[in-house]
């Protein structure tokens, strides 16, 4: 079973030089900590921020430099703030190549559910909705199953949705999905856990191809 | 032309009861300190504010919310502040949550004349509930409306007589946007110059949109997340 960080790590194969990224909170941010030694990934914050850097050394943090989490961060040489409809004006037009998020649960046609629980504290959907409406290429970090065992992977949401039919990969603890026409397709298995566990653990339409290596790390 | 004022209680001086109010900031990066600060003295009370979050407990939109002065809150992320949940599971405030990047472009759409947009974001969720769909080259678009609001209270870094607005880093955020959105636009800059001392090349917000400018005093810039890692 992966970790938080593996996941992560795991996400960061599918980086491309070039390309623009934005990191959803949570395992995505740390995405961040993988990108490839000579990759050059450009970070959108939708905020008003491409070219995110690292958080700066204690002393050096500025108020008004944040990202989306409003956390304390720095930018890299070549970075640009623009304000928020310019922000969402990128992601909408389609400029951002990859989209990163968490998710509570996501359907076999790409659905996905992360911003509202029924009977709890709504906090609201920040800029997930925007995201999810208009990325071409986004990425789930998710835990497989929730503490009680039960699939996040299903058939249909059950959650409030936060968009129809935009999930494209799903890197969970247990493997690695593409979202195509049939459902899940297995892609990759975690080191330690075999098709049948992964089986097991679906609910939504689970496609097993011939082979399912397991995870390279 | 007469646009500066002397600090933020003379002008906010006429803001009214039941008043609908867009305040820049995300997070508490970029907030109007000084105009929140009048406000909460003033005690004007029932108003709807246009923020994209709702302050904490003990700063920010906070603050207005201790005071009971908030009515309605339209937002894409609040919930920050144990005030706030109480007042909204007692029924006290009403609170609209938006798509971030649909709050920022009602904004826009008010600042550029536009009476609505077209956007992606909530088809298929329950912020489509009651909005027109429209269908361009097969997809499905909500019709969002442009804002309506009162007042706008921006924070800039450096502004001019003219009220001119240059903003610094992410605390620009939503700022430009309802600088343009407000029917009367009140800016408080970090520091205020002379029309003439900003380039004209490097100014963010023109000042036909600002119709008040004051420079704010004893900024707090309270960082809600401070991240940091230790020097070697």
């Amino acid at each position: 079973m992966l970790t938080k960080e593996q996941i992560a790590q795991r996400i960061a194969k599918e980086l491309k030089d070039g390309m623009y990224v934005n990191l959803g909170i949570g395992i995505p941010t740390l995405v961040a900590n993988y990108i490839p030694e000579g990759m050059t990934i450009t970070l959108q914050s939708e905020n008003g921020l491409l070219g995110m850097g690292p958080f700066p050394f204690e002393g050096d943090e500025d108020p008004d430099l944040i990202n989306a989490g409003k956390q304390t961060i720095t930018t890299i040489p070549g970075s640009v703030f623009f304000d928020s409809a310019m922000s969402f004006g990128m992601i909408r037009a389609g400029k951002v190549d990859l989209t990163v998020l968490g998710a509570m649960e996501v359907a076999d046609n790409g659905d996905i559910a992360n911003w509202k629980i029924p009977g709890k504290m709504v906090k609201g959907m920040g800029g997930a909705m925007d995201l999810v409406a208009s990325a071409k290429n986004i990425i789930v970090a998710m835990q497989h199953t929730s503490r009680d065992g039960a699939s996040k992977l299903l058939k249909e949401c059950t959650l409030p949705i936060t968009g129809l039919q935009c999930v494209t990969k799903v890197v969970s603890n247990l493997g690695v999905f593409d979202i195509e026409a049939e459902g899940f397709v297995l892609r990759e298995r975690a080191p330690g856990i075999s098709v049948s566990e992964i089986v097991e653990a679906t609910e939504g339409r689970l496609v097993v191809p011939d082979q399912v290596p397991e995870m390279q790390f | 032309m007469q646009k500066v004022y002397a600090n933020a209680d003379e002008a906010i001086a006429d803001i009214h009861d039941g008043a609908t109010l867009m305040l820049g900031g995300f997070g508490l990066c970029g907030i109007p300190e000084n105009g929140i600060a009048a406000l909460v003295r003033s005690g004007v009370k029932d108003l709807t504010c246009i923020s994209n979050n709702a302050g904490v407990d003990d700063f920010g939109i906070g603050l207005m919310l201790q005071t009971k002065q908030v009515k309605k809150m339209i937002s894409s992320y609040v919930g920050e502040n144990a005030e706030f949940e109480r007042q909204l599971l007692s029924g006290e405030l009403e609170v609209e949550l938006i798509p971030q990047g649909t709050l920022a472009t009602r904004c826009m759409a008010a600042g550029y004349g536009m009476p609505a947009v077209f956007t992606p974001a909530g088809v298929g969720t329950e912020v489509a509930e009651g909005k027109e769909i429209r269908t361009f080259n097969g997809k499905d678009y909500l019709m969002e409306m442009a804002f309506d609001a009162d007042f706008a209270l921006v924070k800039a870094w450096k502004g001019d007589t003219h009220g001119n607005l240059i903003f610094k880093a992410t605390a620009r955020n939503f700022n430009p946007l309802m600088a343009m959105a407000g029917k009367v636009t009140i800016a408080e800059v970090e520091e205020l110059v002379p029309a003439g001392s900003l380039d004209p090349d490097q100014i963010h917000t023109p000042g036909i949109y600002v119709h008040r400018i004051f420079e704010g005093t004893n900024y707090e810039k309270r960082i809600e997340q401070r991240t940091v890692k230790p020097r070697i």
